[in-house]
């Protein structure tokens, strides 16, 4: 009764799943060579990311290939004013903004399918509630929340954590928080979804077998709701990720010590004048950054083309 | 809209604003150290006894929060000095640096729809063809480059290389274009997607082959017919757009100079300047909520089947 008749649908669907169109293949190599370089050169970089040689600050990248053979690799991006090697600094806030990323969009959905569970199986009076708690955290401005919550949680969490580690306090807090603002629109979207889902037919034969409450939540709906929680996962990513640069490059972000691809653009704000235009320091996070947030944006498109029913129902519409 | 739903939607209004307040308060209670206490040289016991009941520090601290900060001193008597800047009221800073972030945002808001509007409905109306390619290629653009990297290329093509504009600043007409585009590009690009998706959903429907069959020219076809119905989800992303190019705007006015309320936010953030940002987190969620409010009745009055206050926008 399982294999057969599932088989024929399975297969209908599969090769759309697996299609990865040009650009979106593009961003996945982009995005696997960042990655790539970023992670497996962490224990380099950790190490020499603070390491300084005035002598040599604000040297410039080599120009043309001819110098770019004679220079070591350590200087091929330049270094900035504190003679640190950008290179290393680019790699090694590569890692964090993309660690980052990941945590903050991890605990955005893990919130908003929870949020979006409840709600939706509930139904009734409590997700009335529910929905009106959702409505007016939509309108709170967002990033002035995020500033105060970082500033007056994490002097407590340096203090739990220990020696070694009470630097990435300001990173966790940082991520904690703005994963808290950002798992709105999943719980939105989950929430609709089983909605529509728990009076179906399978719901309603798991709940007159006697199935807990939870056991049909965790076992008979959330597996259906695998497709739109891949596809708001794939695009909280490149948001918590822009998000944190924002903060970063404003200041109240991820603070000095640790780097961050934002934080290296705000440092390499003051060469952008027309004196002495210190060009290096600004262009490489930037581009590092760009290239990270557009190749995610892409994937996460590619994937809600593939998965969402309702951007396929929009005929490939690209529905916001 | 009934009176009644009416009601619960403005009744919204200051919930919202009590819940940001009471949210703000919290979490600076929750916060180590006040600009008087903590620093290199530690204020004399008497000067320190004078600062703390000039900041009403020697009350309650829900009588301080919840009474004479925001009520007594803010409101009434409007002589709710800044912790940081002292010779100033929070009233006086937010007077000076309001508006310009206000007219930053607000035109940004402007080119955001006109140009997010358009772009959208030439891309529907000449799907797969090379102006579908290039506002799709906007749209990505828009949505996943921060605003600080936009400004950034357009501070560099715009003022150091073509110097065509002032490089950054305030006060003149020709100030206001780069930022205002920079900040303009994220929520422009939202709207395009929105619209574009919009428009070939309502351009597939039998109403407007109907128009069509009865020999409606094409213009009219798209913009008198089919745009009204595409730009319903615009319309109801208006207040997240709001909320966008008025926190956004911080950034762009740090890369562009410009005198607006970032700097003060930032600062106020820094420096635990308790009464600046109490202030400024009140003022932006007043507008944001007011905002909100204003676009869910323009909704309603749009579309007459939506219920305001009904979950579910």
């Amino acid at each position: 009764m399982r294999g057969a008749p599932s088989a024929p649908g399975g297969m209908a669907r599969r090769p759309r799943r697996g299609r990865l169109h040009g650009p979106a293949r593009i961003a996945l190599g982009c995005l696997l060579l960042l990655a790539a370089a970023s992670l497996l050169t962490l224990p380099w970089t950790a190490r020499l990311m603070d390491a300084q040689d005035l002598a040599r600050a604000l040297t410039p990248p080599p120009a043309g290939i001819g110098e770019l053979a004679q220079t070591p690799l350590i200087d091929w991006l330049g270094r900035d004013a504190n003679g640190r090697s950008l290179l290393v600094r680019c790699l090694y806030g590569g890692a964090v903004s993309m660690a980052f990323g990941l945590l903050a969009a991890f605990l955005a959905v893990t919130l908003g399918v929870a949020y979006g569970l409840v709600s939706g199986y509930l139904g009734g009076g409590v997700d009335g509630l529910l929905m009106r708690l959702l409505d007016v955290f939509q309108s709170l401005p967002h990033i002035l929340l995020v500033m105060l919550l970082s500033i007056s949680l994490q002097p407590r969490l340096q203090q739990l954590l220990p020696a070694g580690l009470d630097r990435w306090a300001n990173f966790l807090i940082l991520a904690c928080a703005i994963g808290a603002v950002s798992w709105l629109t999943m719980a939105r979207v989950i929430r609709g979804q089983v909605l529509s889902l728990r009076g179906q037919a399978f719901a309603e034969a798991a709940r007159a077998l006697g199935c807990s409450r939870r056991r049909i939540l965790v076992r008979h709906l959330l597996p259906h709701l695998t497709g739109p929680i891949l596809v708001y996962a794939a695009l909280t990513v490149p948001s918590a990720i822009l998000q944190e640069s924002f903060l970063s490059f404003l200041g109240v972000g991820i603070q000095p010590p640790q780097a961050t691809w934002g934080l290296l653009a705000a440092d390499g704000i003051g060469g952008v004048n027309p004196i002495a235009f210190q060009w290096w320091l600004i262009l490489f996070p930037c581009a590092f950054l760009s290239v990270t947030l557009l190749s995610l944006q892409l994937l996460a498109d590619a994937l809600r083309d593939a998965l969402d029913p309702r951007a396929r129902r929009a005929r490939g519409g690209g529905a916001v | 809209m009934s009176g009644a739903a009416l009601l619960r939607r403005l009744l919204q209004v200051p919930v919202v604003l009590l819940f940001i307040y009471v949210t703000t308060v919290l979490l600076l209670m929750a916060t180590p150290g006040n600009p008087f206490e903590a620093g290199e040289r530690p204020l004399p016991p008497e000067v320190l006894a004078a600062k703390r009941h000039q900041f009403n520090y020697d009350q309650p601290a829900l009588e301080r929060y919840f009474w004479t900060w925001p009520i007594e001193r803010l409101l009434i008597r409007r002589d709710l000095r800044s912790h940081w800047y002292e010779d100033r009221t929070v009233t006086e800073i937010l007077a000076v640096s309001l508006p310009v972030s206000l007219q930053l945002g607000l035109f940004a808001l402007c080119i955001a729809v006109l140009g997010g509007t358009t772009l959208g409905v030439v891309a529907a109306a000449r799907r797969d063809r090379a102006v579908d390619y290039l506002a799709n290629l906007v749209a990505l653009l828009g949505i996943s480059l921060p605003s600080f990297v936009v400004g950034l290329v357009l501070l560099i093509t715009g003022c150091l290389w073509l110097r065509a504009v002032p490089v950054g600043g305030w006060g003149r007409v020709n100030q206001i274009w780069l930022p205002g585009l920079s900040l303009a590009l994220g929520p422009l690009a939202y709207i395009t997607r929105l619209t574009r998706s919009a428009m070939l959903e309502v351009l597939a429907e039998p109403y407007v082959q109907a128009a069509r069959a009865k020999g409606v020219g094409r213009r009219r076809l798209l913009f008198g017919h089919a745009f009204p119905n595409a730009f319903l989800p615009v319309l109801s992303y208006l207040g997240p757009a709001a909320a966008s190019v008025l926190l956004g705007s911080f950034v762009v006015e740090k890369v562009f100079a410009v005198p607006g309320v970032g700097t003060h936010v930032v600062e106020s953030v820094r420096n635990r300047d308790q009464t600046l940002i109490l202030a400024t987190v009140l003022t932006y969620g007043a507008l944001l909520t007011l905002f909100q409010l204003v676009v869910d009745l323009l909704y309603a009055l749009v579309d007459p089947r939506i219920q305001v206050g009904r979950a579910g926008r």
